[in-house]
């Protein structure tokens, strides 16, 4: 295994990421450039922007992995990433700018005027943004270990130390070129070894693949198992659907839109930018089929966008190939740590760090809001860190579904609820979040640490979004109406407000 | 793209100690005639939103339970792709992105039409 190229695409792609985030970082001045860019990105920019920060490395490496072991029903991840989309554009993009909070924990206190509410939020962005983090290392890791045999800990510290430098000079405005950069990346450095292994493979004859003894189980969109795989299926879908506008990273980037009307077509150009990528993890599926079996049987089908060039170009020209994809793969990993730490260490530096006598500087001094964001910065990204280091296989795919089941139980119903219906009220609200947080929170701990079992109960504690969300709907809803008379005064004028066009305004 | 970059603001985020007050910059909904455009405006979105959400079930979501129920769906081909491959691997791009489209067409006509009432009355 040559490991050069490899190292230089990674080194490539560390430099580029500084470079632009310190270049840009001359015009971030103000707080709220650091924490939203002063809203002036174009729809074009924070589209590219969007899509890179989304597309993690669980998309960029762990899909395609996926679909050769398991097969179609995997492919329900990367429809439910792009669905998830359709669903935030349809029910939250537009009255969630409008809002015209800075995050989650402001939305919530704007439209509750409940101090309660809000820790409880602040809460939960850390939680979700911490465990979509503790992946991200992870995968670092394993990437660095297969493509040029570096030890485990090198691409956690390694992401680690790039996203603090990036995120604690430049903010969400530097951090906006560096995710945009990052989606071209990422789809140029799948699609570029895609192209020429389609080459060869036409070159060699288009064959079929190897037909595996699991043909059937391969083609059809459903786990299998039953009546608990319809299930899993379904829990999967509800996550990956509902989940995504609730995951603190993806929502932050609304309120860096100029407007509203701003937010939909970002959110429409981000649905077109995820189809065109997720068009290519099923190809390399396919073609994993055809010249990687020796990948999934050898339990390495996570790296095999990362072997395959290697294994149908033996030689220099897919040793480059690898490096391309390997380059790809650390920018997922960069671009998704930062939009996590950005989300997660600007709920940290408002709530928990600006709090704090200590560490607060003068009244009204704006640097104090920029310094305790990057105190912030350092908690949203040393915490996981740590954990990762320290738990080597908590498990990749496990913790990414997690974050958006936990996602689906709280903030989904909390954002749909809170835009649409009038009558939620503050105690609706804890109590729907508290119940859904910790009903989820609940399923997958016991997961986590009793091991998976088979069967309706194996089913249910692995994949519990399918009954944690129904659950938290009904209990915010019945709450609320139990409290009808707390509903609050000014709910019908926030309400105004989101659903009312910029351009109504007096 | 080729729209003019908008104007750099500094913006100091809603105040947290205080809650949103009626004042004459908010929306107009002060008035009754105001308060039923506004609330028509609202019904309109929601039921918009929801007829998205109801296509997305039908076409997308109930596909498991199409599979489920009939298993020798999948062994269908298209184009050399197995049916379900084809469905989910490929045509549910454009689907999604069509629905989206056709979304934000629509509730922009709302808005444009809520926009153009509340100024005629405003003269």
């Amino acid at each position: 295994m040559d490991v050069l190229p490899g190292v230089v695409g990674v080194v490539l792609v560390t430099v580029a990421t500084l470079a632009i985030g310190t270049w840009r970082q001359r015009f971030s001045r103000t707080t709220s450039d650091f924490f939203v860019a002063s809203r002036s990105v174009r729809p074009g920019l924070n589209a590219s922007a969007i899509g890179g920060e989304y597309l993690s490395g669980a998309s960029f490496l762990g899909v395609a992995g996926l679909l050769l072991v398991f097969g179609a029903d995997m492919l329900w991840y990367p429809v439910g990433f792009t669905a998830g989309y359709l669903l935030l554009l349809v029910l939250v993009a537009a009255p969630l700018r409008r809002s015209g909070a800075y995050t989650l924990p402001d939305f919530a206190e704007a439209r509750f005027g409940s101090r309660t509410v809000r820790a409880v939020c602040s809460v939960l962005v850390v939680a979700v943004g911490w465990l979509y983090l503790l992946p991200q290392f992870e995968g670092a890791g394993i990437t660095l270990a297969a493509s040029v045999g570096a030890p485990r800990w090198v691409g956690p510290v390694v992401v680690g130390a790039v996203v603090l430098v990036g995120v604690g000079s430049g903010g969400m405005r530097s951090i906006t070129f560096v995710q945009a950069f990052q989606y071209w990346l990422k789809l140029t450095a799948l699609l570029v070894p895609l192209a020429v292994l389609l080459v060869v493979w036409v070159g060699d004859g288009a064959p079929a693949p190897a037909s595996a003894p699991d043909t059937a189980a391969w083609s059809l969109p459903i786990a299998s198992g039953g009546g608990p795989g319809l299930y899993a299926t379904y829990s999967l879908i509800v996550a990956t659907f509902l989940g995504t506008m609730g995951l603190p990273h993806v929502v932050v980037r609304f309120y860096t839109n100029p407007d509203g009307g701003a937010a939909r077509r970002t959110t429409l150009a981000v649905l077109v930018l995820l189809g065109v990528f997720y068009l290519l993890p099923p190809a390399y599926a396919f073609l994993g089929r055809v010249y990687g079996e020796g990948l999934a049987a050898a339990g390495r089908a996570d790296v095999l966008v990362l072997e395959l060039p290697r294994v149908v170009l033996p030689g220099l020209a897919g040793e480059l190939l690898t490096a391309l994809v390997t380059a790809g793969a650390f920018a997922a990993f960069l671009s998704t740590s930062s939009g996590l730490a950005v989300a997660v260490a600007g709920v940290l530096g408002q709530d928990v760090v600006g709090r704090s006598r200590l560490l607060r500087g003068r009244e009204g001094d704006g640097l104090s809001g920029i310094g305790a964001f990057r105190v912030g910065a350092v908690l949203a990204v040393v915490v996981p860190l740590a954990v990762s280091l320290l738990t080597p296989d908590v498990g990749v795919a496990r913790s990414v579904g997690l974050a958006f089941a936990m996602a689906a139980s709280t903030f989904c119903p909390l954002l749909v609820l809170g835009i649409w219906w009038r009558g939620l009220t503050a105690a609706g609200a804890v109590a729907g979040l508290v119940v859904g947080g910790c009903g989820c929170g609940a399923a997958i701990g016991a997961t986590l640490l009793t091991g998976t079992r088979g069967g309706w109960t194996g089913a249910l504690l692995e994949q519990p979004a399918a009954w944690s969300v129904p659950l938290a709907v009904l209990v915010m809803v019945g709450v609320s109406l139990l409290t009808a008379d707390r509903v609050p005064p000014h709910a019908r004028r926030f309400l105004a407000r989101l659903h009312t066009p910029e351009s109504a305004r007096p | 793209m080729s729209e003019p970059r908008p104007q750099r603001v500094r913006v100091t985020g809603p105040p947290r100690r205080t809650r949103p007050r009626a004042s004459a910059t908010d929306p107009d909904d002060d008035t009754a005639l105001g308060g039923v455009y506004l609330a028509s405006l609202l019904r309109e979105q929601r039921r918009l939103a929801a007829r998205v959400v109801a296509v997305l079930l039908v076409l997308v979501a109930s596909l498991p339970a199409v599979f489920h129920l009939a298993p020798g769906l999948a062994d269908v081909e298209v184009g050399g792709v197995s049916l379900p491959w084809a469905l989910l691997g490929v045509a549910v791009y454009p689907l999604l992105v069509g629905l989206g489209w056709s979304y934000l067409r629509r509730a922009e006509r709302h808005e444009r039409d809520y926009t153009d009432l509340v100024r005629e009355r405003r003269g």
